[in-house]
């Protein structure tokens, strides 16, 4: 009994961990069609950030609870200042391409991205701890977890509910399925399609980015980290289909529970479970649970 | 001349160098050329996949596949000569293509990509969990025999070295001609146009699927020959950053020629080797900014620019 | 004489709109008809279903007899259907030669399994070049398709449904995209190349007068329905026809051409 709760409990706050980071790769995609390699790098660049800004906070010996503000600042800044950046500098060349080849491209981008976290901030690791104890922890039957899951799984719903509102209940988001629907009709009705990509991709890079700046106290922060991250936010948002929310959610639980339930139940499976179901899920709906593929009108 | 005339006299005019020069190159440079041409038979199978409109962003996993049915060939089997080894390799990557053919030739694009990828991830998942195949540490191989001479004699220093130029020499050739063939140029009507073909009476699914396992079977020998001329394997090589690099060699050398991805494959490593010397750090700057250049500056590789002169010329 | 192509029923609905109701036709061998019908009338839909791109909500499709409802557009191909499409289909990269050599390359490595095709033995590159000199596309033999202009597209695209030398051939919209000026050159053109072999033709076209002069019968589509079949000058005079299709108010026969 207790090890199905346990595998609830990890498998959802896996799972609000991976929904930050796969809402923000699936929001990309459905806007601008582009399936971002440099995402888990972006997600990387978060975390270095955030164990800076904490680390920095907190040798100072200011108010140990204004770490946590250091956090969501780190995440902002590398949001409005690397998305920008990326789109302004480089993406925005490539408009108009194959969706390969803009795989390609970003490919090309997390290489760069890789050296340029070693040469900023070295080969070495980074531990901030201190957040993550800092709240105590919280008693469930026989286990014990740290209140700052429960603030994990919180921002994910946060940022669930803030997306919804932004996307279904403002102006701009109503700009934003349009272009979704079709960007050309959208550029005929004056819709400034290039300024929705740099909110989305600023946005999108900014989701990455809260993604490892959460994860920064739970990890040592290292070289790499983002590599095997991409690939995971990759198999939930093909689970649920590329560019719907719903599924980057429904994915994210998927994936999560699954991992957690093989964590405990069967550890020699953990690490290819999650592709495992991806193909399954492919093998039955080519193109994940929420997106219809479509006929080709000739 | 038909170019595949043309083709095949360049490819042998290369062999016979490659012969010539063995002697003259020191050890390092013997391994350098070995691993280079390795990698780029996998590269090759990308060629035709990337003819056929697909990038895989898995070939790790035929490469893995090859090289750990080298590995096991040779200890379960005391398979003592590397020809038999490396002929195992690929035969394993194409029958694992097969299977997985199945479902990857149902898929395009960036989906075709990221299952390529997922399938890749599943063999490291599995590698890694497995003790008999020494889990994340991988195990040595080792060949007794190349040709049926001993590896430690003097000609057999090269044995390896001249299996992998004969392995490039027959797959470049069996490719390009494959791809004059009615059958080979089905590949990039596919990729402009797949319902014309279907229209045209073909099946493009056992056309894909078929390319597919081609490809493997390429990877499948590069990771048997890796094997060879490294001695050890481990699970990184199903990795997804393994299969990157190939994409990148792919990219770089483009598809216009059988031989641009071994030229590509060995810049490839002779920049690394340089830049693992003087700048460890800036090593996959230097990869990614190549990578957009070429991208940007030159969609079809590196080697158009000599298509270019070429046709400027006549 | 025997029907090539007959459809019993034929229904397709895509969730609320029907794009066929109910169609029942027959189509005799070495004939030309000619299918007509306002915009969103159903006639791509009737192609598509005939050659295998859709499945029938409802209905069957025979051909030469058999039942080849449902069947893939591959297998259709290889029976003896072929088809050119609206916007046309070619393969961009491939130069116009290569175009051809596709098709023909795919008949030439099965032929057994293209009991439609009258091909023969016939060297895929001889008819690919001859295919060329028919359709008046000699210059640009070596031009890669994407830079083609469109109306040369549209003959490559039909060239290639008719090298293969199939039974019959149903062409979706011929003159689509041509010049008013052009297009009876391009059907004498194409009637001719296509005739030239025997093959049964159905052709869709939104020009009365084309319709008139190429065809011995029509066959009027409105809202996926069959409204009128018959021989051409009956069909064209058909009120309804006129009122549904052509778009006037019923004046008399041989009406000033636009
Ligand atoms: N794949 C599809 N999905 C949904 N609706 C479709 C599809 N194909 C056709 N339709 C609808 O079916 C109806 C008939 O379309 P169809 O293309 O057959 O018309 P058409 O007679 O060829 O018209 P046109 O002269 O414009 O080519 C239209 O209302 C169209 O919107
Ligand atoms: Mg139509």
């Amino acid at each position: 009994m207790s090890t199905i709760l346990a595998v609830l409990v990890d498998g959802v706050i896996y799972a609000s961990w991976l929904f930050v980071i796969a809402t923000g790769l699936t929001l990309v995609y459905g806007v601008m069609r582009i399936l971002n390699m440099a995402h888990g790098s972006l997600y990387a660049l978060g975390a270095y950030a955030a164990a800076s800004l904490a680390g920095a906070w907190l040798r100072a010996g200011w108010a140990p609870m204004g770490s946590y503000a250091m956090l969501v600042l780190a995440a902002l800044l590398v949001g409005l200042v690397v998305g920008p950046l990326i789109e302004r500098g480089l993406l925005r060349f490539c408009y108009g391409r194959d969706e390969v080849v803009l795989v390609l491209v970003t490919y090309a981008l997390f290489l760069i991205l890789e050296d340029v976290i070693k040469l900023v901030w070295g080969v070495e690791s980074y531990f901030i701890y201190e957040p993550y104890g800092l709240l105590g922890n919280v008693e469930m039957g026989a286990l014990s977890y740290p209140v700052y899951s429960a603030v994990l799984v919180g921002a994910a719903v946060l940022v669930g509910v803030l997306l919804r509102i932004g996307i279904y209940g403002t102006r701009y988001g109503k700009l934003l399925t349009a272009v979704i629907h079709d960007r050309e009709v959208s550029a005929a009705m004056g819709i400034n399609v290039n300024r929705v990509y740099l909110v989305t991709f600023t946005l999108g890079t900014m989701l990455a980015a809260i993604g490892g700046a959460l994860t920064a106290p739970t990890v040592s922060v290292v070289p790499g980290m983002g590599v095997e991250t991409i690939v995971l936010a990759f198999a939930v948002v093909v689970i649920g289909g590329l560019g719907s929310m719903q599924g980057a959610a429904l994915g994210a639980l998927i994936v999560g529970l699954v991992r957690s339930g093989a964590v405990h139940f069967f550890p020699q499976v953990e690490l290819f479970s999650i592709y495992l179901v991806m193909a399954l899920v492919l093998a039955v709906r080519p193109r994940g649970l929420f997106v219809a593929a479509e006929a080709r009108k000739i | 001349m038909t170019s595949f005339r043309r083709t095949t006299l360049g490819l042998g005019v290369a062999l016979l160098v490659m012969g010539l020069a063995a002697p003259l190159l020191p050890k390092w440079a013997l391994f350098l050329v070995t691993i280079a041409i390795a990698k780029g038979m996998v590269a090759l199978g990308l060629l035709l996949l990337m003819r056929t409109g697909l990038v895989s962003f898995g070939q790790g996993l035929y490469f893995a596949a090859g090289a750990y049915a080298a590995g096991v060939g040779s200890q379960a089997l005391d398979l003592g000569d590397a020809v038999p080894m490396v002929l195992l390799g690929g035969l394993t990557a194409a029958a694992v293509a097969a299977g997985l053919g199945l479902l990857l030739a149902r898929y395009r694009a960036i989906f075709f990509a990221m299952l390529s990828l997922a399938f890749s991830m599943i063999l490291y998942g599995l590698l890694v969990k497995t003790s008999a195949l020494g889990s994340t540490d991988g195990f040595n191989v080792a060949a007794r025999t190349v040709f049926g001479l001993p590896i430690g004699s003097t000609l057999g220093r090269y044995g390896v070295y001249a299996l992998a130029a004969l392995c490039a020499f027959g797959a470049a050739v069996g490719l390009d001609r494959y791809l004059g063939s009615y059958l080979g140029r089905l590949a990039p009507a596919v990729r402009d146009n797949e319902l014309r073909v279907e229209y045209m009476g073909a099946s493009v699914r056992n056309l894909v699927h078929l390319n597919l396992v081609i490809a493997a079977a390429m990877a499948g020998v590069g990771g048997a020959l890796t094997a060879l001329a490294v001695g050890h394997i481990d699970p990184e090589m199903a990795y997804w950053t393994t299969s990157g690099e190939f994409v990148f060699v792919a990219i770089l050398s483009g598809t216009a020629s059988v031989a641009a991805p071994f030229a590509g494959a060995v810049l490839l490593e002779l920049l690394r080797s340089f830049a693992y010397e003087h700048a460890p750090n800036t090593w996959q700057l230097v990869m990614g900014s190549a990578m957009l250049a070429v991208i940007l500056f030159l969609p079809e590789g590196l080697w158009s620019i000599f298509r270019r002169r070429r046709r400027a010329a006549t | 004489m025997s029907p090539i192509l007959e459809s019993r029923g034929l229904t397709k609905t895509f969730g609320a709109v029907t794009a066929a109701r109910d169609i029942s036709l027959s189509i005799e061998e070495d004939t030309v008809v000619g299918l007509i019908g306002g915009n969103g009338a159903g006639k791509t839909t009737f192609l598509n279903l005939v050659t295998g791109y859709l499945k029938p909500t409802a209905g069957t499709v025979r051909f030469q007899g058999r039942d080849i409802t449902g069947m893939a557009p591959r297998r259709i191909t290889r029976l003896g259907i072929c088809r050119s499409f609206q916007i046309p289909q070619v393969f961009d990269t491939l130069t116009a030669y290569e175009n051809l050599l596709v098709g023909l390359g795919i008949v030439s490595m099965g032929r057994k399994a293209f009991v439609g095709s009258n091909l023969g033995t016939a060297r895929p590159e001889a008819v690919a070049d001859e295919m060329l000199e028919r359709f008046h596309l000699r210059e640009y033999r070596d031009e890669p398709a994407s830079v083609l202009p469109e109306g040369v597209r549209k003959l490559l695209d039909i060239a290639m449904a008719l090298a293969v030398k199939p039974a019959i051939l149903l062409l979706d919209e011929p003159t689509s995209g041509v010049s008013a000026d052009e297009k009876f050159s391009l059907m004498d053109l194409v009637l001719g190349a296509i005739r030239a072999d025997k093959v049964t033709v159905l052709f869709v076209e939104h020009d009365m007068d084309i319709v008139r002069r190429y065809t011995q019968r029509i066959l009027a589509f409105y809202d996926g329905k069959v409204i009128a079949d018959g021989d051409s000058a009956t069909v064209l005079s058909n009120p309804e026809v006129r009122r549904l299709v052509v778009g006037e108010p019923a004046p008399e026969e041989g009406a000033a051409p636009c």
